[in-house]
């Protein structure tokens, strides 16, 4: 189940609130907002799509946290490679990156 | 089965294979289905006893001179889509398939089959088209054939073509020469076509600035020959099914594996996304103006840089190589080093929401 | 492609198979179920398990609507556009699950009126366009789709729409985690949780896997990324010995979940007593009906189906499978009499169901050079 992309509102409808146009890289449709009713989007917004209908608001700062998040892992362990590396006898206290 | 027949040269008789009970669409689509067809049912009652690969053309001699022909139907809805027509498609797909097989393509005769209660103007509409599309190629329409069947069962229109062209010098194109370390090279990005006609369609309400790539892909072929004759192992142009189905139907035939990297395949953006938003895989989308060719390391780059220099040629990429293994499959692998196999599909790619 | 090419970073996705590899611990075998089947699927198009270390190992779940969906009900549902004038329009991923009669494809080229359809509006605009006709929406999928399906019925219903009906076989997701847990020959140490369901039910309806079941679960995206964290999150958690919901989505998945898909639901659909699914039996309080007050638009009421029971063929392991119990190439009729263009068992008919998943991106790859030097 649930094959869902991330696409951009790049037009809304003044005749049709529950409505929007949406892009994928150029590739255009009308989606149903009516799942996202409580809090519509608005032009620029990223929304999940499923099925023609918005499922969800795309957080930009959780996507950029994440990735944050990911391109960090290792880089402690990587600068507690370092450390070893030079031969200090008691590394418990040094602080890493 | 009769024992004295007198046409039978003598090798074993021709054993029916095909089993199913009805034709349906899949059976058309180019993949799985069609092929069990040919080789089940058309190979053993058609074909002369012969292990020779089934190829887009027959290259045939008459008493020293070589002729190439090849036969091609074509059923498309819409008639016309962005990009091109059905008209368009005839005459390209036909020198398409005589260039991939090694020649050029000099005269084809076409036959409509027309449904009753066609406006005329949209028959004349694609006949100017194919008229056009003649002339572009250098191709000439020396006769053709007419039928016209009650409305409800031709869609509109059928176009059948059969093309004759000359072969092109030196070249020796088997499936059979093709040996671990040939790279495999793709003229230019894929989906176009077959995504342009899904979405004129209109039936997914999807909306996208796509045209079909349908083009006559001879002149590519001949800058290929002029730099790497000696080197061309094997050429197919992905109509349905895609590259896919091409790469896998090379493998069947060669026994090799294929490995492709897919970072390097050529794709337009809205093809992406749409391939992404429906859950299409873009290996399986038809095309109408690309073709794929094996070549021999030796003459890959100078291959591949001909053919980026040609115009219609700048997006060409060395797409993947013959290796031993998987022998029999095509994978797919990614930057970051997973893979995946890619087989032929059974039938017409379908849209999924899973 | 924003918000997905990110997530597909080759680097980023190195760094983290490397973090997989030092909390994996090496004489522990580490068994993780994905429930979903997109996640099935993204695996394998991926090529994930490439990057993990032998002893995890990635069970498939079976989130799967389209293989858990009994044979006889696909009957029941091209039983009813048997009848004159009666369009049947579903998903594509419905045009080649074979009926005992065949496919709907199959019945398409037998002269039923049958088409593919992207979205339940687009079923509902065929209604609008085609008023002489009646048009009946093959509804499947989980708490991702029903919502969609909840609207387009509310919309139907306001428009006055009258030649719609909806065919409902929405599953819900809770319950056959349950099935899984409840198993006596499964063992499973953490779940990848399902990204897009949670969209619409959040993160709360697990708890009770981490409080009750004590297992982590990570209710995680579809690209590779997400995958790969939501593994270095039950991982560490694992490591410390801990049990605990974590929404690696967060971009999308909001914890409580999307109030305004729920009421939709809540306002069309109610709980069948219970639902038979293929491969696993009977489930209590596993799918959706539609309400009384939209009887009109419901397939079921307004039409006569046969309600047949079809039973799988016994040699078909598809609920071992399912349940994880079994890997597809270890059924007997795997890659054999069972194929994905002769699918005999649920697993198989589904492009993500694990069998058809496991036969087409995988089980040809033999051993292989892992480096692949560059061609160009």
């Amino acid at each position: 189940m649930c094959l869902a992309i991330p696409g951009q509102v790049v037009e809304l409808f003044a005749d049709q609130p529950t409505a929007a146009l949406i892009d994928v890289v150029g590739v255009r449709r009308k989606v149903d907002l009516g799942l996202l009713q409580d809090d519509l989007p608005v032009k620029g917004d990223w929304v999940l799509i499923h099925v023609g209908f918005a499922m969800s608001k795309i957080s930009e700062e959780d996507a950029i946290d994440q990735m944050r998040t990911l391109r960090m892992l290792g880089e402690a362990e990587a600068a507690m490679q370092e450390v070893e590396g030079y031969g200090l006898e008691d590394t418990r206290n040094t602080k890493a990156s | 089965m009769n024992l004295a027949a007198a046409d039978s040269p003598g090798d074993h008789l021709p054993t029916v294979r095909f089993r199913e009970p009805q034709i349906e669409m899949a059976h058309g689509a180019g993949g799985k289905a069609s092929r069990r067809l040919v080789e089940g049912l058309f190979a053993p009652l058609l074909f002369s006893s012969s292990s020779e690969p089934l190829g887009d053309a027959a290259h045939l001699d008459f008493g020293g001179t070589r002729i190439a022909i090849t036969t091609d139907s074509f059923v498309v809805k819409p008639l016309t889509f962005p990009g091109g027509s059905i008209g368009e498609l005839a005459v390209n797909g036909t020198v398409n398939d005589l260039a991939v097989s090694g020649a050029r393509a000099e005269a084809m005769v076409v036959t409509y089959v027309l449904e009753a209660g066609l406006p005329s103007p949209v028959l004349e509409a694609e006949v100017r088209a194919m008229g056009n599309a003649a002339r572009k190629a250098g191709v000439t329409i020396a006769g053709g054939d007419t039928k016209v069947v009650e409305h409800g069962k031709a869609d509109s229109m059928y176009i059948t073509t059969t093309g004759i062209g000359r072969p092109l010098h030196r070249l020796n194109i088997d499936p059979r020469s093709v040996r671990p370390g040939d790279r495999i090279l793709l003229s230019g990005p894929i989906g176009d076509h077959g995504i342009t006609i899904l979405l004129a369609r209109g039936e997914l309400d999807l909306e996208a600035d796509l045209r079909s790539d349908t083009r006559s892909i001879l002149p590519l072929v001949e800058e290929l020959v002029k730099v790497a004759a000696p080197g061309i192992r094997w050429m197919r142009d992905p109509t349905r099914g895609g590259v896919a189905t091409s790469l896998n139907e090379l493998v069947r035939d060669c026994g090799f594996g294929v490995v492709l990297q897919e970072e390097m395949i050529p794709l337009h953006d809205a093809v992406r996304g749409a391939c992404e938003l429906l859950g299409l895989d873009p290996l399986h989308i038809a095309n109408e103006g690309q073709f794929l060719a094996v070549v021999s390391p030796e003459y890959a780059d100078a291959a591949l840089n001909a053919l980026s220099l040609a115009p219609g040629g700048e997006d060409a990429q060395i797409i993947g190589e013959v290796r031993e293994q998987p022998s029999g499959a095509v994978l797919v692998t990614t930057r970051y080093g997973g893979s995946r196999i890619v087989d032929m599909l059974v039938g017409d790619p379908l849209p999924r929401i899973c | 492609m924003k918000f997905v090419d990110e997530f597909r970073d080759p680097e980023v996705i190195t760094k983290t198979s490397e973090e997989i590899r030092r909390l994996a611990h090496p004489n522990r075998h580490y068994r993780i179920m994905e429930v979903c089947g997109g996640h099935t699927h993204a695996i394998y198009r991926f090529g994930l398990k490439d990057l993990l270390p032998s002893n995890i190992e990635l069970i498939h779940g079976p989130g799967c609507p389209v293989c858990v969906l009994p044979m006889g009900r696909i009957d029941d549902g091209l039983s009813i556009a048997q009848q004159p004038d009666v369009i049947f329009a579903a998903f594509g991923d419905m045009m080649r699950v074979p009926g005992t009669q065949g496919s709907p494809l199959e019945h398409k080229a037998r002269g039923m009126d049958v088409r593919i359809v992207y979205s339940p509006s687009d079923a509902l605009k065929l209604a609008r366009t085609n008023p002489d006709k009646h048009v009946m929406f093959f509804a499947i999928g989980f708490e991702t789709t029903a919502p969609s399906t909840a609207l387009t019925l509310g919309r139907a219903k306001t428009q006055g729409i009258h030649n719609f009906s909806v065919f409902c076989n929405h599953v819900t997701i809770i319950p056959a985690i349950r099935a899984i847990l409840d198993s006596p020959d499964m063992r499973i140490d953490a779940f990848i949780g399902p990204g897009h369901v949670s969209t619409v039910i959040g993160c709360r309806p697990y708890e009770w896997i981490a409080k009750n079941e004590n297992k982590p679960v990570a209710v995680s995206g579809f690209e590779p990324l997400d995958i790969l964290q939501s593994i270095v999150m039950v991982l560490r958690q694992l490591k410390a010995d801990e049990a605990r919901i974590e929404n690696q989505y967060k971009r999308v998945v909001p914890w409580e979940g999307n109030r305004a898909a729920l009421r939709a639901m809540a306002d069309v659909f109610e709980l069948r007593p219970y639902f038979e699914w293929r491969g696993l039996g009977f489930i209590s309080q596993s799918a959706l009906r539609i309400r009384e007050s939209y009887a009109e638009w419901d397939a079921e009421q307004r039409f006569h189906i046969p309600g047949v029971r079809v039973t799988d063929p016994k040699a078909a392991q598809c609920g071992e499978v399912l349940k994880g119990v079994l890997k597809p190439h270890q059924c007997k009729l795997f890659s054999k009499e069972c194929t994905p263009e002769h699918p005999i068992g649920a697993l198989m008919v589904s492009s993500e169901g694990s069998c058809a998943a496991y036969f087409n991106y995988e089980h040809r790859k033999t051993a292989m050079v892992t480096s692949i030097a560059s061609v160009a």
